[in-house]
């Protein structure tokens, strides 16, 4: 085991499968001459030439297309945006064309491709920079949609992604990137299934689910619970499509108490996906209603405390936790 | 110096001496805000993203100086000089780059969302070309009521690769709507020459394709943008249509806080600075007798002083009460 950060283990899993497969290639903007907004990218032109790693102009629409259709005919693009929040003009084509096109042409086009980039709040980027898109995408048969929160669940998930004849979006988020995590030595091929949850802590008393950014917050809490004499179990979704009912429900079964930690807005978010299941399938097992912790229903404003207001939290966590334990 | 030289929102009212150094004073005014947002950027009073005009001074208020006073305004995120030559209060602009309601925005739009109703100044936006459609909304409005105001659109060399760039000229000239598009080439989107991003050798070309007129400015000499937005101005106001103006610019800074720019070279950068827009219109104010380095120094030390009290206003400036929170999400209960 060796520890590498987010950044390092998405590019990694880049260079891996470009090495395997000559049909992989990255575009986007920036991605190529100067490494990536977000150095994502960094090597990758170096080593793998113009050819494979184009950098293009400012015209997500076009790009997103031109992608799904290198795709139509066999190639394996994986598409950058520089962040998810301009994936929106790119919309019709990420969720028109990639996940339909298999439907509609009645079995024939299948689309392997991969959306990746930064989603989800950063730090003071104001409304339009600030969108957590996963319910957005998570609303369309067709796409999966993955929410690495470790170093380790970027690699094996992204690796994953690509493998996939499916299109998939792979979430990641600029606040993670510098994070550092252990995982499997480079010899070691690294590759996480879509829709399988990872238990992050075990616990009898309450289950936190979270993914992506919040499994930090949801874990922070959990240990300071600990604390107070509630075992929180701590559940990292790692990908919402294909959602892992399975693991969400035993979990829940078992501590009878849910609390859903979620990045984005409230209204038709990820949690009310996943408190309806729940309420669905284990009904009889809840001792309190399941609670979710999500932004405030706002855009997002630009001041930094009003931010944080807004934002989900270790402290909201807690809060709920206490609300769902009846303390 | 606003003894002097008020910060006059309507230029052409002034009489031609002033107009002159008015021009040199707001360039001054916008470098020198700048210079001190830079430095409040690293002692991490300013947050998020934050993008410099320095270097481009002469395009804004050039083109803002040949607009009238109900004109409307609109631009990308790189938007400061903008707002500032358009007559907003540097107290108002630095108070939101530190976000406290005070702010041009109350604290809740930063750096990239500059907007001021008072004068006509329809915002900052930071998608980039996704303002341009919004642009035609606004000229559409000026027709659809049967007014003769233009629309100033100002944008970056990047956005004109985005669809909704397309979209908006084609709308605009199809339906003859009068908006002046001004394209700020600075040669670079981020890190991307424009050569290695536009289709076209030049970027005016790109209005061929929709039969609308262009020109191509010095956006590196204040009179000549003022004077070729001027041309189109009083165009589009006699026949409403659109005009697509190319300035040629550069900027000096990365393209945000956090960019080292190595993607360019030392000499290329060189060379531009030596075509700085506020030296060189010093220096020619200066040969035609214009100004003396007295005045010169009169101006910069006020537009100084106000940069300095605007920072000083800001931080004293109350912050955004956690109530407010909710109160601009729909216009019911929205202080206005
Ligand atoms: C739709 C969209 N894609 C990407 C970005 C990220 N981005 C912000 S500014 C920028 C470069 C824009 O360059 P240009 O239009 O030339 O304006 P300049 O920065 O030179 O003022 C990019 C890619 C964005 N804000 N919006």
């Amino acid at each position: 085991m060796r520890e590498i950060s987010y950044r390092q283990a998405l590019n990694e899993a880049m260079e891996e499968e470009m090495m395997r497969d000559p049909d992989v290639f990255l575009i986007g903007e920036e991605v190529a001459e100067y490494n990536g907004a977000y150095k994502v990218s960094q090597g990758l032109l170096e080593k793998f030439g113009p050819k494979r790693v184009l950098d293009t102009p400012i015209s997500e629409a076009g790009f997103a297309g031109l992608g799904i259709g290198a795709a139509m005919v066999g190639l394996r693009p994986i598409v950058e945006f520089m962040t998810f929040s301009f994936s929106l003009v790119a919309f019709d084509q990420v969720v028109n064309n990639a996940p339909n096109m298999l439907t509609m042409s009645g079995g024939q086009f299948n689309i392997p491709i991969v959306f990746r980039g930064p989603n989800g709040p950063a730090h003071q980027l104001g409304a339009t920079h600030s969108h957590a898109t996963e319910p957005l995408y998570s609303n369309f048969p067709g796409l999966k949609v993955a929410v690495p929160a470790t170093p380790r669940d970027a690699k094996g998930l992204l690796k994953t992604a690509i493998r996939d004849d499916n299109p998939v979006l792979v979430l990641e988020s600029e606040l993670l990137y510098n994070i550092a995590g252990p995982i499997e030595d480079k010899e070691v091929e690294l590759l996480i299934p879509l829709g399988k949850a990872e238990l992050k802590r075990e616990g009898v008393d309450v289950t936190i689910i979270c993914y992506a950014q919040t499994v930090r917050m949801a874990l922070a809490a959990a240990e300071y619970l600990a604390k107070q004499g509630i075992q929180a179990e701590v559940l990292d979704l790692r990908s919402i499509k294909p959602l892992d009912r399975e693991t969400i429900i035993s979990s829940v079964s078992k501590t009878h108490r849910c609390v859903i930690a979620e990045q984005n807005k409230p209204f038709c978010g990820i949690g009310a996906e996943i408190a309806f299941q729940v309420q669905r399938e284990i009904f009889d097992e809840l001792d309190a209603p399941v609670l979710r912790v999500a932004q405030e229903e706002v855009p997002m404003p630009y001041n930094e405390r009003l931010e944080a207001a807004v934002l989900p939290s270790q402290e909201k966590i807690i809060e709920a936790v206490y609300q769902v334990c009846y303390l | 110096m606003p003894a002097t030289i008020p910060v006059e929102k309507d230029a052409t009212k002034l009489p031609g001496l002033e107009r002159e150094l008015h021009l040199l004073y707001q360039m001054l005014l916008i470098r020198r805000f700048e210079e001190r947002a830079s430095q409040a950027y690293q002692q991490q009073k300013i947050g998020g993203f934050c993008h410099l005009y320095i270097g481009q001074e002469a395009v804004a208020v050039g083109a803002l100086a040949a607009a009238r006073e109900d004109d409307y305004v609109i631009t990308a995120y790189r938007d400061h000089a903008h707002v500032i030559a358009r007559g907003a209060s540097l107290n108002a602009c630095m108070t939101e780059l530190l976000g406290k309601p005070t702010g041009c925005s109350r604290g809740l739009g930063g750096s990239m969302h500059f907007f001021d109703r008072a004068n006509h100044m329809y915002g900052g936006h930071a998608i980039v070309g996704g303002h341009l459609p919004l642009a035609s909304g606004l000229a559409f409005a000026s027709k659809y009521r049967g007014e003769d105001r233009c629309t100033l659109c100002f944008l970056g060399d990047g956005a004109i690769n985005q669809g909704a760039f397309h979209e908006a000229f084609n709308l605009s000239a199809l339906w003859k709507l009068p908006v002046a598009f001004i394209c700020e080439n600075n040669l670079f989107g981020m890190g991307t020459h424009v050569a290695r991003a536009a289709s076209v050798k030049e970027v005016a070309t790109r209005a061929k394709g929709y039969d609308m007129p262009s020109m191509i400015a010095d956006g590196m000499d204040v009179r000549h943008m003022r004077d070729t937005v001027y041309t189109a101005l009083q165009a589009m106001r006699k026949k409403p249509h659109p005009f697509f103006i190319e300035a040629r610019t550069y900027r000096y800074r990365g393209h945000s806080m956090s960019d080292p720019a190595t993607y360019r070279t030392k000499e290329e950068l060189e060379k531009y600075k030596q075509e700085d827009p506020i030296a060189d219109f010093k220096a020619i104010l200066l040969s035609e007798g214009k100004l003396d380095e007295t005045k010169f120094q009169e101006l910069d030390r006020e537009a100084k002083r106000l940069s300095a009290e605007a920072m000083r206003f800001a931080e004293e400036s109350s912050e955004l009460p956690l109530e407010d929170l909710h109160k601009y999400t729909f216009v019911d209960g929205a202080d206005r």
